[in-house]
């Protein structure tokens, strides 16, 4: 049994967090803030991780930096600007909305639109299809010997 | 028509090919820089230590230079080294060194004094303040500053022989008649 539960509790996926209580801002509120604006910055060493969550030493510069700026009275939309100035959109893990995004945004919904399009015309051509290769019935002569065929079979 | 429609998995499938051919012959790193034209970051770094000064944005202003990022712990820096000795020896251009993210304060100069000094100056950048200004993502990294103290051109990873002479010594030269 306790071997189960500890084999369960290895299988519990937690969100890492790679914030140390060193780096951490004395005002709670303010650390949120920090918090909040770092889970939307990427690591640019990691590629798919955010500051937050990164143990990569320049995210960890890049969250000490989110935190003075902070201290010295940026709002959030300024770090995050600040950042984006640095190193361009890459930094930001949500895309922005813009006309070079479109792609991003509207690729997905574009491919399933015209996939369910595509379906729909194939499937509703089918049953027509059908008609036009319709079976002709069986002759009187044919019919019999069908019947026999299976009657041997069965024999 | 049926025909036709046989051959669309067959399109596809080159399409596709098509793509990954040139996708897997990018570089995920390399990104461009959004500083391409804008003026450099305002910094101040301290000397590292065994010099006298380090250098700010202001030493930049009025020439045209050439700013790399290294660092003691980088493992292609000391492949790029022999490079940026030829480079100061020649007298080609100004180099200035962000000596970024020490923690041992000795481990930089150590290391200049075991490869050699190429740098006109050179200062410390520990937390990475200058590096995030300039947007570095790893070293070595290098930039070109125009005269008016401009970034013009961003090179990551090493230089050697090659791109030197291919791209980055073409354009300083350019660079100095404007």
């Amino acid at each position: 049994m306790r071997m189960i539960l500890l084999l369960l509790a290895m299988m519990l996926a937690l969100p890492a967090h790679a914030v140390e209580p060193s780096e951490m801002l004395k005002d709670p509120a303010l650390e949120a803030r920090a918090r909040e604006a770092s889970k939307n910055l990427r690591c640019v060493v990691c590629q798919n991780q955010s500051i937050d969550e990164s143990n990569a030493e320049l995210a960890r510069d890049m969250r000490v930096l989110v935190r003075e700026r902070i201290l010295a009275g940026d709002s959030n939309a300024d770090v995050i600007d600040y950042m984006v100035s640095r190193y361009g959109d890459y930094v930001l893990l949500d895309p922005p909305f813009k006309t070079t995004t479109y792609v991003l945004w509207f690729g997905a919904p574009l491919i399933v639109g015209i996939g369910i399009l595509v379906a729909v015309v194939f499937y509703r051509r089918r049953p027509e299809e059908a008609l036009q290769t319709k079976v002709a019935k069986l002759s009187a002569a044919e019919e019999k010997r069908l019947q026999k065929l299976l009657e041997d079979d069965e024999a | 028509m049926k025909r036709l429609a046989y051959m669309v998995p067959l399109a596809v499938f080159l399409v596709l090919a098509g793509y990954f051919a040139v996708g897997l012959k990018l570089n995920p790193r390399d990104l461009p820089s959004v500083l391409i034209d804008q003026p450099v970051p305002a910094f101040d770094l301290k000397p590292i230590k065994g010099k006298a000064r380090g250098f700010s944005s202001e030493d930049l202003k009025g020439h045209v230079t050439l700013v790399n990022v290294f660092g003691s712990w980088c493992v292609a820096c000391v492949a790029e080294h022999p490079t940026l000795m030829e480079i100061a020896k020649l007298n080609l251009v100004p180099v200035f060194g962000i000596d970024w993210r020490e923690k041992d304060p000795d481990a930089g100069p150590k290391w200049l004094a075991r490869h050699g000094d190429p740098y006109t100056l050179v200062g410390d950048d520990p937390d990475s303040k200058a590096a995030i200004a300039f947007g570095v993502y790893g070293a070595p990294e290098s930039f070109i500053v125009d005269r008016r103290g401009f970034i013009r051109y961003k090179h990551t990873g090493v230089i050697d022989a090659d791109n030197w002479s291919a791209t980055l010594w073409p354009l300083i030269q350019e660079l100095r008649k404007q």
